[in-house]
């Protein structure tokens, strides 16, 4: 067994671990932070997407061990008492889930995604989604989450990137009041 | 899927790790990212007894100038590559080839020595390295060597990386506005390459054509003798033993190799 001690979601954690357990299961069974899912198990699917150190990373394929004296955060960390993060309420106003397994590994990908480029252009976020799969096939309301996620962080107003939404009728303008 | 049970050292500078490496030999393997060594540890295609985690040693990882070389450490991430401002002036085919590896994620934690002592022949920095005539230095008991790309990689999977030795560094020449070339045939989203080409100043390195990233000798020596894009493309596949699976035959691969290799040479930027 080998000691970790590291900061989930702002808390302090200090465990004995067995050097093989997955950073995945720790948060899930340890810690009971269940909302990064175990999907491919492979390093493809990206559905137990985290952030360490606030870069997104596929928590099935970083041990436990890997993460003691760095900061995870998981989608459980995201809401504050005032909401929801302005991505997880920019996926809910843009239905940007079908069945919901991805959609933790999704928001946390978009969070880091947008940490890293502020205003992505639409192809941006679709490359920028490359490691996160949504076995429905509802890429495009996740894309419009994402920008619309950009907008409402840049402060709501009318960015760049709200041109890069297709024009189907149904699109969801990027909303202001999103922002929690 | 676990890994087979390990015991887990965290190293505290370079000689610590190869110290360890020294007291434990086979039965122990470096831990950088881990993006290649943990998923075959979770099918149980590697069972190591010990992992020495260098992923943290900040002694190992950055990247700097020396003379008319980049100096890039082992544990530099490929987000870090790509990224770097550095690696995009001087060895701006190095830095798309990180940006090509996997996907965010993956490339948040991958590191450049992990990826080449892992010599995946259909990986994007062996082959990178391969094209751009680097080389890797290489730290054991016996003191520091530098070896050659082109000598670097050995066979599948297989490099001249000795189990008591360290990758500690990657030296690239610098080459600022010499055009260059890269294609990655993949039909699905953060996948290998089916193949791949990478070309700057008369090199071709090709990748998945053979049980290591292969040079296209046949289509440099046309280069060299004056041929067009088109002529030395021709002959590409010349020389290479590609590998069969479900993505594509032999043959195909070949075919591949020609129409990459072309479109290397034709579509350079620089």
């Amino acid at each position: 067994m080998t000691r970790i001690e590291l900061t989930v979601n702002g808390q302090k954690q200090s465990d004995e671990v067995e050097p093989r357990l997955l950073l995945v299961h720790y948060l899930r069974e340890t810690l009971g932070l269940r909302a990064a899912n175990v999907g491919c198990d492979t390093t493809s699917c990206g559905a137990c997407t985290v952030l360490l150190d606030g870069k997104s990373v596929k928590s099935c394929t970083v041990l436990a061990v890997q993460a003691s004296g760095h900061e995870v955060t998981t989608a459980e960390g995201l809401a504050t008492d005032a909401g929801l993060h302005p991505v997880q309420a920019a996926f809910r106003e843009n239905h940007g889930l079908q069945c919901g397994f991805c959609t933790p590994g999704m928001v946390m990908a978009t969070v880091g995604l947008l940490s890293e480029n502020p205003h992505p252009t639409e192809d941006e976020v679709r490359a920028g989604l490359e490691g996160n799969f949504c076995r429905c096939t509802g890429y495009h309301n996740i894309v419009r989450a994402v920008l619309g996620a950009a907008d409402a962080l840049a402060g709501g107003g009318g960015s760049s990137s709200s041109s890069a939404a297709d024009s189907t009728d149904n699109t969801a303008p990027a909303s202001t009041e999103v922002t929690a | 899927m676990i890994p087979a049970p390990f015991e887990y050292v965290a190293a505290e500078s370079p000689e610590h790790a190869l110290q360890l490496l020294a007291e434990h030999g086979d039965d122990a393997k470096l831990l950088a990212g881990g993006h290649s060594l943990l998923p075959m540890m979770k099918l149980r295609l590697a069972t190591p007894e010990v992992l020495v985690d260098i992923g943290s040693l900040g002694d190992l990882a950055g990247i700097s100038v020396d003379g008319d070389e980049l100096v890039i450490g082992a544990t530099t991430r490929h987000a870090d590559l790509a990224a770097s401002d550095l690696v995009r002036a001087d060895a701006p085919l190095l830095a798309y080839a990180a940006g090509q590896v996997g996907d965010p994620q993956i490339r948040h934690r991958g590191t450049i020595g992990g990826s080449l002592s892992h010599a995946d022949p259909a990986a994007d920095l062996p082959m990178a390295v391969v094209a751009l005539g680097a080389s890797v230095v290489i730290d054991g008991p016996a003191g520091p060597r530098t070896v050659s790309a082109d000598d670097f990689f050995q066979g599948f999977f297989e490099t001249t990386l000795g189990a008591d030795e360290l990758l500690t560094a990657v030296r690239v020449p610098r080459r600022p506005g010499v055009p260059w070339g890269y294609q990655k045939f993949v039909r699905r989203a953060n996948d290998w390459a089916i193949v791949g080409v990478a070309a700057i100043d008369g090199r071709i390195a090709l990748a998945n054509m053979g049980a290591t990233p292969l040079r296209a000798t046949a289509a440099e020596q046309a280069l060299a003798a004056g041929a067009s894009a088109v002529e030395a493309a021709g002959h590409a596949a010349e020389g290479t033993s590609p590998g069969e699976d479900i993505h594509a035959d032999s043959e195909y691969r070949r075919h591949l190799a020609r129409v990459l290799t072309r479109r290397a040479l034709e579509h350079q930027t620089g």
